[in-house]
């Protein structure tokens, strides 16, 4: 059993008086895809929070390769490579879209690493941010990398959102909702990317509403409900699993799961 | 015509297309039409010392500069960092201090005291606002408020500096022309250093943190640590004004820390124009001296003053040099529909 990249250990947070997160354990191993599912206000993303630095968790400890990293901050946890994209898109809308990639490729990781596939130093960057929006499925003979990234439609920004996160060459990537919004195309478009980032070997936690797409490509998958994990477990077992039905839809409802899944 | 069965277009002019990309450097009328603004901004602001009738009125020159100067840091800080800073009498009154101090205490000519008056202020500046990174927009402007009151108050109530006298007796430059050239040559030197500053890799960077913090910061970079040097920038050039502002005085007193010096610079960039840098420049051009014309109105100088202000603000809410640049590369004619 090798030892997992990322140990969560006990994890909760409090706003005010409600429970986000309560007591939440669990393990991310080297080369997993990691699914978290959860009716709203579950407390997913306050995991993506608290694990990249975002918000402070109350109390529990994350591990990144054995190195505690809670309570550090967001600039520090990316630096190591613990990389996240945001539910509601944060491109930098006033700049060209191969721009955006400038910015993460300035940071002291790219420096280090050389982005995603090496070469993005000193004064190339630009050069190395188109050849990152093209592998990612930016058309390269489009004038789309060239465009302000405030005329973009969603599709791209989701793109735009992984592409940040692999300018820094990531060990990890937590996706927070990144099917959402998409269309049906636009996400079947999507899975292969994120099989073929997993190939990689990158471990790649994703947060999720859109269930059948994220039992393609997860490994094992996580429920979450008001703030406790429900359940651990292959996707076959979290479907099956009663409790996890009853989160989501109640429990008089458990038929129309079954058409939906 | 009537907007019923017509319509104005605005086209781009064809010689503004062709002089986008790198080609424009193998014609000669390209590069003519690229440089022309330019140009004229350098050479009208150097031979602004000659054009200009009396002492009287190239003193004002000096001052256009120094609040130029100021506008600058301001368009930056608010348009390319999104630091909306209220501080231009803090960065100016603290470089005042600081150069009276060394020209007087330590009898260091004017020529040195100004990039030390610079360097230090900045920090200076810079070390007082760190509290206060993680505020953004109208937040960061009202505590920026703060600072010039704060200092003047601590002038006053230490005595320290010569109290409300204000340090006397500091060494003016050699001459006039000397003063109004080296005002004048600072400013355009930072002008087209920020315009370079801005578009470089670095630069983007402030642009993203003004976008978006959040994203510059999952892209690991540390954002407190470039605001800080967005600040020291922007409060070297203010404390760089201030210095110049003093050795023109030959003074140095707590009425630097008047706000007039927050507040004209944000007139003129709304005159100017937002987020062009020259924009506060030009602004600067016409507030300034248009105040001074105004003095023979007495108390209603003000009142005029005002009028102008809202005048642009209504019939050219974009500033002048949005207003330029879009005559300048479009043309505009009536199209049937």
């Amino acid at each position: 059993m090798t030892d997992p990249i990322l140990k969560i250990d006990q994890l909760s947070k409090r706003f005010g008086g409600v429970k986000a997160l309560e007591n939440v354990s669990f393990d991310v191993f080297p080369g997993d895809v990691l699914g978290i599912i959860g009716p709203n206000g579950s407390g997913k993303t306050t995991i993506v929070n608290s694990i990249t630095g975002f918000i402070k968790p109350n109390s529990g400890n994350i591990y990144f390769k054995n190195k505690n990293i809670t309570g550090k901050p967001p600039h520090k946890i990316a630096d190591m490579g613990v990389t996240r994209t945001f539910q509601v898109m944060r491109p930098y809308y006033s700049l060209p879209a191969y721009k955006n990639l400038v910015i993460p490729l300035f940071s002291p990781r790219a420096k280090r690493t050389g982005g995603w596939r090496g070469g993005g130093t000193l004064g190339n960057r630009q050069t190395i941010a188109i050849d990152i929006l093209e592998d990612i499925g930016f058309e390269r003979d489009s004038y789309i990398p060239f465009k302000k990234t405030s005329t973009l439609p969603t599709g791209y920004l989701k793109r735009l959102e992984l592409a940040r996160c692999l300018a820094l060459k990531p060990e990890i990537i937590i996706c927070d909702e990144v099917f959402s919004g998409l269309s049906m195309s636009e996400i079947a478009s999507m899975v292969p990317l994120i099989e073929r980032l997993q190939d990689e070997g990158i471990t790649i936690v994703m947060i999720e509403h859109r269930l059948r797409e994220l039992f393609q490509v997860a490994n094992r998958v996580m429920v979450l409900n008001f703030g406790e994990k429900l359940i651990e477990g292959s996707p076959t077992e979290v479907m099956a699993d009663k409790k996890v039905k009853e989160a989501y839809f109640g429990s008089e409802e458990v038929e129309e799961v079954m058409t939906y899944a | 015509m009537s907007t019923q069965e017509s319509r104005k277009e605005r086209i781009d002019r064809g010689i503004k297309v062709r002089s986008d990309g790198l080609y424009a450097l193998m014609s000669w009328r390209e590069l003519c039409y690229l440089t022309l603004p330019r140009f004229i901004l350098i050479t009208g602001m150097l031979s602004l010392p000659f054009l200009v009738p009396d002492m009287y009125w190239q003193r004002v020159i000096s001052i256009v500069c120094i609040y130029a100067i100021l506008a600058l840091s301001f368009d930056f800080m608010a348009h390319y960092v999104g630091l909306v800073s209220l501080g231009g009498a803090f960065f100016i009154g603290t470089g005042g201090y600081i150069a009276g101090i060394l020209n007087t205490y330590f009898s260091i000519p004017p020529f040195l005291t100004v990039p030390l008056a610079a360097i230090i202020g900045g920090g200076f500046c810079t070390l007082l606002l760190l509290p206060c990174l993680p505020l953004k927009g109208v937040y960061f402007a009202i505590v920026t408020l703060m600072y010039p009151l704060f200092m003047a108050r601590i002038i006053e109530a230490f005595d320290i500096f010569g109290g409300t006298d204000g340090i006397i007796g500091i060494d003016s430059f050699s001459s006039s022309f000397a003063e109004q050239y080296f005002v004048i040559c600072i400013l355009l030197i930072f002008l087209f250093g920020l315009r370079r500053f801005v578009t470089t890799d670095r630069g983007l960077i402030f642009t993203a943190i003004m976008d978006n913090d959040q994203a510059v910061k999952a892209s690991g970079i540390n954002i407190t640590k470039y605001k800080a040097l967005a600040v020291y920038i922007a409060s070297s050039m203010g404390c760089l004004a201030g210095a110049c502002l003093t050795h023109i005085y030959m003074w140095s007193g707590i009425s630097q820390f008047a706000l007039d010096f927050s507040i004209l610079p944000i007139a003129a960039t709304v005159i100017g124009g937002s987020g062009t840098l020259v924009g506060p420049i030009l602004g600067c051009l016409i507030l300034v001296p248009a105040s001074e014309l105004l003095r023979d109105f007495g108390t209603l100088r003000i009142a005029f003053y005002a009028s102008i202000l809202v005048g642009f603000i209504l019939f050219k809410s974009g500033g002048i040099m949005e207003f330029g640049q879009r005559k300048y590369e479009q043309f505009e004619r009536w199209t049937k529909i």
